[in-house]
């Protein structure tokens, strides 16, 4: 090829690049955004607030039995400066991690076991969706009969409720690879474990992290139920904490335990918000939506 | 590679296919993709396929790469050579930059750190990309995308490339421009390529030699030689008049089945 017709294309060819680039980059900064994403959750919560000062100022229910916001708050302070909620939270939290992670452990084993083998998936793969509509308190009775009111009756609990959502996403996340890049990845000299490392494994991601969410909602919840219910074991958990505020009828103890609960899973949640928009990002399917 | 893969009969000879069959489904419901191809593709060469949709040039090239048995016949690639594939889309890896989608197929040969870094460098600058490794396809435009799955199969260091109507989505600009970079691309690195397409005048602008498939069944009807010397312009009179020509076959093949 003649020199001249080289450099011609050279230049047309970065033209291009450049004119399709532009226009691409992101402008807002990064404290716009968080504000953007932050105040309407603060409105929000304003409104509660208001809504429940409201409806105590309504008289609708004796200030004993529903007190109003400011009683709560002081009552969360004073929580807050004591062991008690303290030694709460540790209890609660150490019986998630050891739940969760074990069942992110049997999840993800099942369903790459059920995801590889035609007849596993014919023998479990739908018990593992018919195990995920149980409703996890469901569970209890057999628990308690099998390991009486112990921690283990709340662990095979939490278990059976997080297990199956995981190895679903897992499951859903492999039958879902786009055959072009499994096929690209075959070419590519992928085989076996190479083709789960390269492109079987990252492309599942985003519904493996799905499921990892989910198994967390429903462990959190499985948890409290059983904390709940397995009382007398661990005086401090946060949902034995709860029984006896109600059974003293301490409203103010039991309205701010329970905020601490739904902070705590709020802020769970909100890793797991983080981890998927992260990943969505860096595939670029955020970029289509505008954000 | 197909258990069917042998040694090749001879030096001449970069890709051949005899008597390959393949055969889709079963009962009522087989159909038979290609009957009885054969061809010999001399190293080197650059070999068009063209035929109307559905008449078999994918299930051929996912043949010869390997990515599925022939139901019958033999192929066979020169000295072993696994050869690399390219689709109409990227087929890029979404959660890797662009460094990292051309550096995959090196990782899988184990090649080290350092000469991985520096065979990347090197493919991308050959597709006019050194700027972009850091980018992550969804970034690029769908040129650029194609030239970032061109210099990952290049990574592949393979001399048989098998192309599968890559520029098939792409505007008319960017693919005159793109057949331009293939060529140089097949000429510098002494290639052998089978480029699929159903665009006549993009294989009479590419081909040494192109090749007409019929529908249902895939067998070849016809192939012409493509004597216009290079570089070519796709708007040139002899490219346009082989177009002509594979264009009326292509009507009187596709015509046959109206009936
Ligand atoms: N996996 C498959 N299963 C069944 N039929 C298939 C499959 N792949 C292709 N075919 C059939 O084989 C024929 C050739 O397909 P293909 O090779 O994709 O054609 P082309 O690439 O020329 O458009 C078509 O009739 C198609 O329906
Ligand atoms: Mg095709």
């Amino acid at each position: 090829m003649p020199p001249d017709t080289l450099t011609r294309t050279d230049a047309e060819l970065s033209g291009l690049d450049a004119l399709e680039i532009a226009g691409r980059q992101k402008e807002t900064s990064r404290g716009a955004r968080i504000w953007a994403a932050t105040w309407p959750k603060l409105a929000a919560l304003a409104l509660a607030v208001a809504i429940w000062q409201l409806v105590v100022l309504s008289g609708w229910k004796p200030p004993w039995s529903l007190p109003g916001p400011l009683v709560v708050g002081e009552e969360l302070l004073r929580q807050a400066g004591s062991a008690q909620l303290w030694d709460g939270i540790a209890v609660t939290l150490r019986r998630a991690a050891v739940g969760y992670v074990f069942s992110v452990a049997v999840g993800l084993l099942v369903g790459l076991a059920v995801a590889r083998s035609t007849v596993l998936r014919a023998a479990i793969g739908s018990m593992i969706t018919a195990l995920q509509t149980m409703p996890s308190i469901a569970w209890f009775p057999l628990a308690i009969l099998l390991f009486e009111l112990s921690e283990k009756a709340i662990f095979f609990v939490v278990v059976l409720g997080a297990a199956p959502s995981i190895a679903n996403g897992v499951i859903a996340g492999v039958d879902y690879v786009p055959p072009l890049l499994l096929r690209a990845g075959r070419n590519l000299g992928a085989h076996g474990l190479g083709l789960y490392r390269y492109v079987i494994a990252p492309a599942a991601l985003p519904a493996i992290v799905a499921g990892l969410k989910q198994g967390w909602a429903f462990s959190w919840r499985s948890l409290m139920a059983g904390e709940l219910l397995v009382v007398g074991i661990s005086q401090t958990s946060l949902g034995a904490q709860l029984t006896y505020a109600r059974e003293l009828a301490d409203s103010p103890w039991l309205l701010s335990t329970m905020i601490v609960i739904l902070v705590i899973g709020l802020l769970v949640d909100a890793v797991f918000g983080a981890a998927d928009t992260a990943i969505r990002r860096r595939w670029g399917v955020l970029d289509q939506a505008g954000r | 590679m197909t258990p069917t893969t042998t040694t090749p009969e001879s030096a001449t000879t970069a890709v051949a296919l005899s008597g390959v069959t393949k055969v889709y489904g079963r009962g009522t419901n087989v159909v038979l993709a290609l009957d009885r191809v054969s061809l010999d593709v001399r190293p080197g060469e650059f070999v068009c396929l063209v035929g109307a949709s559905g008449c078999g040039k994918s299930t051929l090239l996912n043949l010869v790469a390997g990515l599925d048995r022939p139901s019958g016949g033999d192929i066979t690639v020169a000295d072993g050579a696994r050869p690399g594939l390219m689709f109409q889309e990227p087929a890029l890896f979404p959660w890797l930059t662009v460094e990292a989608n051309v550096e995959v197929p090196l990782k899988l040969r184990g090649i080290p750190r350092a000469a991985r870094r520096e065979r990347v460098a090197e493919l991308l600058r050959t597709v006019h990309l050194a700027d972009f490794g850091r980018k992550r396809p969804h970034e690029l435009s769908g040129g650029m995308r194609q030239r970032v799955a061109l210099a990952r199969t290049l990574a592949l260091d393979t001399p048989v490339l098998l192309m599968d109507e890559p520029f098939g989505a792409l505007d008319a600009m960017t693919r005159d421009i793109l057949h331009d970079e293939l060529e140089r691309i097949w000429t510098e690195r002494n290639l052998t390529v089978l480029f699929v397409t159903h665009n006549v005048r993009e294989a009479a602008r590419l081909a040494d030699r192109i090749i007409l498939l019929s529908s249902r069944p895939g067998r070849i009807i016809w192939s012409t030689d493509v004597a216009v010397p290079r570089p070519r312009r796709i708007d040139s009179p002899e490219v346009a008049a082989i177009a002509a020509e594979v264009t009326d076959r292509l009507r009187t093949e596709v015509g046959r089945h109206a009936a």
